[in-house]
């Protein structure tokens, strides 16, 4: 089940590379159903674009990549979802989820939580007590990037499409509208790479090596044998 | 290693059998009942297979939305068109009098038609969304004679599986499936928003199918072909985009 993480690593690489090629043809947002080059955006990101066709205000139109972009896009959002189905049946079968993501009442104190913020705020590494388990921050963000940030990633991407707009409206006015959908699926997957980030941080932090190596044999992390 | 137990072999050995031999069952399922696209083999072949075989399990016959008058965009985008050169400038002088729609293929009475006649036929008008793989959309209100009206007038022999549709500009040719051939909101569009279609949106003549994105709806449209297989036009992957690196089912 290890093996679901780095699929999700690789899918997740893809889908963020290809967004954004996908993204620079068009690099205006909108908000409701419909906007174009004619209409006002709500905002748009200060850099060129891949179509002569948007205004930007720069000189040059950058290298058009959407055709495989958008290929990739689908297929890693295929693995993605698969990948992520087996592993939440795998999470609820196994108790994984109960056991080690769901935080226990106590630990959501006020006086628990600020303890576990003080403690990264200080940079304070990781006790041996918390080897082989996750803290409270980290399972709530946990639950909030598996339950809560991947399913409205998709959903948002989802009702982009007109023939699933088309079987399925209310998942697009639910938002507002396809540009909507799509200016949230670009706030959603701001978020993730904000997650990506701060986890790879903390990663580095708590040890790099004993850490990826968890990651991937799956051993509990324990002091660097090497002298 | 020393997990590596004669159960566990066993187990994943039985295991790995099985996926195998369901995704041989999958792929063949898939192939009896029209499930794969044109554009399968090549690297992106199983994303572009889930994605058409997903949809044309759950929307074949669902509607695009329509809108209300009032949500119709002012003023809608029109993209760039490549020059459209000297005798499409004649035909447009001549108020495209001279413009045909041909039917030929598996049909039992191939036929032409001028704009005249297509007018005279059955007419739906429809507002509905159209959306660029780019990013961008508008609403507009878009009239014309449903495809499955000139498909019937022509009488579709019944192994047809696709029909290719192409432009007067002879780089842009496409095809669709029956499901979205037959379709109630697969119009051939000779108006937009109370008028004919302006050139910059396609006039005189545009295939618009508005349960996919709008590089579908192929501008200039002069010729329709019935066809059971889509194997020896072009590249053989369907249609000119997939050609140029885009894909041939546009649903998402």
């Amino acid at each position: 089940m290890r093996a679901t993480h780095w699929i999700t690593t690789l899918s997740f690489l893809a889908l963020l590379v290809t967004g954004v090629e996908i993204l620079i043809s068009h690099p205006r947002f909108y908000w409701g159903e419909t906007g174009n080059a004619l209409t006002p955006p709500l905002f748009k990101l200060p850099v060129p674009a891949s179509r002569a066709t948007v205004p930007t205000g720069y000189g040059y139109v950058l290298p058009d990549q959407n055709g495989w972009s958008r290929y990739l896009h689908f297929q890693s959002a295929w693995a993605a979802v698969f990948t992520g189905l087996l592993y939440v049946a795998w999470g609820v079968f196994t108790g994984h989820f109960r056991r080690n993501l769901l935080p226990s009442a106590s630990s959501l104190s006020l006086r628990e939580l600020s303890a576990v913020i003080a403690g990264h705020l200080r940079l304070r590494p990781p006790g041996a007590d918390e080897a082989g388990s996750y803290n409270v921050l980290q399972r709530v963000t946990y639950l909030l990037v598996v339950f809560v940030l991947f399913p409205l990633v998709i959903w948002t991407g989802l009702a982009m499409s007109p023939a699933i707009a088309s079987a399925f409206p209310a998942a697009v006015t639910i938002w507002g509208g396809q540009q909507s959908a799509r200016t949230l699926h670009f706030f959603i997957s701001i978020a993730l790479v904000l997650f990506l980030l701060v986890h790879l941080v903390m990663v580095c932090l708590s040890g790099f090596r004993n850490r990826v190596r968890a990651m991937i044999t799956g051993r509990p992390a324990f002091p660097e044998e090497r002298a | 290693m020393n997990h590596l137990s004669r159960r566990r072999l066993v187990t994943a050995g039985l295991a790995t059998a099985a996926g195998a031999s369901g995704l041989a069952v999958a792929a063949n399922l898939a192939k009896r009942y029209g499930l794969v696209p044109p554009d399968a083999g090549g690297l992106y072949g199983p994303g572009e297979t889930l994605t058409y075989a997903a949809q044309r399990l759950l929307t074949r016959h669902s509607l695009a939305r329509e809108f209300p008058p009032s949500r119709i965009s002012k003023p809608p985008f029109p993209n760039e068109v490549y020059p459209l050169g000297d005798e499409f400038q004649r035909l447009r002088d001549g108020a495209f009098a001279a413009w045909r729609l041909t039917i030929d293929g598996m049909v039992a009475r191939p036929a032409a038609f001028s704009l005249a006649e297509l007018r005279s036929f059955p007419r739906r008008t429809q507002i509905t969304h159209l959306a660029c793989e780019e990013g961008w959309s508008y609403i507009a209100e878009w009239s014309g004679v449903p495809l499955s009206y000139i498909l019937d007038l022509a009488g579709t022999l019944p192994q047809a599986r696709y029909v290719v549709y192409r432009s007067f500009q002879t780089f842009w040719w496409d095809s669709i499936d029956m499901a979205d051939a037959l379709h109630p909101q697969t119009i051939v569009t000779h108006g937009m928003n109370g008028g004919d279609l302006p050139v910059p949106f396609g006039g005189p003549l545009r295939l618009r199918v508005p349960r996919q994105l709008g590089y579908k709806s192929v501008k200039y449209i002069t010729r329709l072909t019935v066809t059971d297989s889509l194997k020896k036009l072009g590249k053989g992957l369907g249609s000119a985009p997939p050609e140029g690196g885009y894909a041939w089912y546009a649903g998402i």
